[in-house]
């Protein structure tokens, strides 16, 4: 990728960034932080690597993204709005009664999400399964999912793994979101996770590990596990919970915010501040 | 319609009706929880072996591959014991599969005490408590093996998720090729007016047709009723049963609380009270042992049910 290729993808990055922090503020509160994280990721799959149509959401032969922490919704929901899957007016209604937008993302509800998540662990097992139908009725598509490193407390993560690994399903990309935190604080204090690279490659897995908020080495990441036939890849990406909503960088309870549209017009001032922008 | 009496055993049965469809529907898939030779869905194995997936002993993430594999366009039915097919899994079936609209066809086979020398940890009693909570699941529990073959079939024909209850072990014949078995409607066994008994699954059905042999011999005269589809309710046979006799035995092998006997007295409270009794499991758990001490132990007998039958009779 050139200078003017990351450029155009940190504009856009920058611009969903943005839409995220107003539409979490126009419902007065929401998972800011697990959303962030992840922008730079949404980014590149949608804009760079993905086969998607947002005029066909649900073409068969389409790669898909299930975001099994599906409490990234607003993030996912901003890059969707921006990529012409809906319009953007949507993101106003995020959680209100009636809304396309509740704030885990829901297949029935929305167009462009490919599954549902909330219930932890659960989007990753679909996921698999998504990658092994698209192998059975050869699709030739690929699945792309994102996992939380708390969600991957769950135990069903570890048997969706170890069945993905055993069924070599290489077609099955996945990013674990490794921010360190969850709902009730750092991991590190709940039930830490350790020896990460390790574990994924012990259960068949192509691994890999890099910044997530670094788009040169998420495209070097992807280009390096699709050459890597015969095993499902894990990017596992270390990331900072509230990564540009400035206000929940750092701190303990970031998972969920109350933020006021003055307040989000003041964190996109200070992210602009930050990113050169002004 | 295929005579089933080409099957030795449930198992046999259940699997055989799948591969049949398998034939002709290639977006069928089977998943099976490290149990397929207890099923046999080896069967299935042995005809697709493309399209069959043993996912080990981890039923929770079988329920979201095959949520996952049905959000492809295609057609999982999964199998394990009841216990686990139901309540191991139930967050997964909750959600990935009921939540988002997925369509899975789940066979649970040794429904409450047939699961016998597993004992205790294996007897699914709330599965269909569990079952009955997530909107839109078709929950069927065949009395014989060519019903089993035929609403198998049925289940998948009608689109929506199911719950296909069934024994694993012995084989029993009460329908041929000529009876009609329709998902949805009940079959009426035995036409009595003093009460009527309705029972679910091969164990309770055969009881209740040798509770009524009974209760002739005793000048009661009993309707008898095999309602092989639990979920939807054949409202219109259960309320003929009810307004007909007065009395209404219901007889489960499974556990009271959410089961057939609590939706069928919740049905009949809105539309025609009736004095009702129930034949099911009560507030214990599972033991060990064969199928003749455990229907002793838990009641599930002709003679229990015919007793229960009068005593509802005398209230």
């Amino acid at each position: 990728m050139d200078k003017a290729a990351i450029d155009a993808l940190r504009d856009a990055a920058f611009s969903i960034r943005c839409s995220t922090i107003r539409e979490i503020a126009s419902f007065g509160s929401g998972h800011i932080g697990g959303s962030m994280s992840i922008i730079e990721i949404l980014t590149y799959l949608y804009y760079r690597e993905m086969d998607t149509d947002p005029s066909d959401p649900g073409k068969e032969t389409r790669d898909r993204l299930v975001v099994s922490k599906g409490h990234a919704g607003p993030a996912v929901y901003a890059t969707l709005a921006s990529k012409g899957f809906f319009p953007g007016e949507w993101l106003s209604t995020l959680n209100q009664g009636g809304t396309r937008l509740p704030s885990h993302c829901d297949m029935t509800k929305t167009p462009g999400i490919d599954f549902t998540g909330g219930s932890l662990g659960q989007g990753f097992s679909a996921a698999v399964g998504i990658a092994l139908g698209q192998r059975v009725r050869k699709l030739g598509a690929r699945t792309f999912t994102i996992i939380g490193d708390g969600e991957s407390q769950e135990g069903q993560v570890w048997e969706a793994a170890e069945a993905a690994g055993a069924w070599k399903l290489d077609n099955l990309f996945a990013f674990l979101d490794l921010n360190g935190q969850q709902l009730d604080g750092y991991t590190k204090d709940i039930i830490p996770q350790i020896h990460i690279p390790e574990r994924w490659k012990s259960f068949g897995w192509d691994t890999r590990e890099i910044n997530g908020h670094d788009f040169s080495e998420i495209e070097e990441a992807i280009e390096a596990a699709k050459k890597t036939p015969g095993m499902p890849h894990m990017i596992i990406m270390n990331t900072i919970k509230s990564y540009g909503y400035i206000p929940g960088e750092g701190i303990k309870s970031n998972h969920s915010m109350p933020i006021t549209p003055e307040g989000a017009e003041e964190a996109i001032r200070a992210l602009k501040e930050r990113e050169g922008r002004v | 319609m295929k005579d089933a009496h080409v099957y030795s055993h449930y198992r046999d049965t259940v699997i055989g009706a799948v591969v049949d469809l398998a034939a002709e529907h290639p977006e069928i898939v089977f998943l099976d929880a490290d149990l397929s030779s207890c099923i046999g869905s080896t069967a299935f194995q042995k005809a697709y072996p493309d399209r069959f997936f043993n996912c080990g002993i981890a039923e929770a993430n079988m329920v979201g591959v095959a949520a996952g594999l049905a959000s492809t366009g295609l057609v999982p039915f999964i199998h394990s014991f009841g216990c686990f097919a139901s309540r191991r899994d139930y967050d997964q079936l909750f959600i990935s599969v009921g939540y988002t609209h997925q369509r899975v066809h789940i066979i649970g086979s040794d429904p409450g005490i047939t699961a016998q020398y597993n004992g205790g940890t294996h007897m699914p009693f709330e599965d269909i408590a569990l079952m009955r909570q997530i909107p839109g699941m078709v929950i069927v529990e065949p009395s014989d093996a060519q019903s089993l073959y035929e609403l198998t079939q049925q289940v998948y024909e009608n689109g929506q998720s199911s719950y296909i209850r069934t024994p694993r072990k012995g084989i029993s014949f009460r329908y041929t090729t000529e009876d009609h078995i329709e998902l949805g409607k009940g079959i009426e066994l035995r036409d009595g007016g003093d009460i009527a008994i309705i029972a679910t699954g091969v164990l309770m059905v055969d009881a209740a047709m040798g509770a009524a042999d009974i209760l002739r011999g005793k000048g009661i005269e009993a309707t008898v009723i095999d309602l092989h589809t639990i979920r939807p309710l054949d409202t219109e046979l259960v309320e003929k049963a009810a307004k007909r006799c007065g009395r209404v035995l219901v007889a489960e092998n499974g556990r009271y609380a959410g089961g057939v006997g609590e939706m069928i007295a919740s049905h009949l409270a809105a539309v025609c009270p009736v004095r009702m009794g129930f034949l099911s499991v009560g507030e214990r758990f599972g033991e060990v042992g064969n199928l003749s001490y455990l229907s002793k132990a838990f009641g599930f007998t002709a003679e229990n049910m015919a007793a229960k039958a009068e005593e509802l009779l005398a209230k």
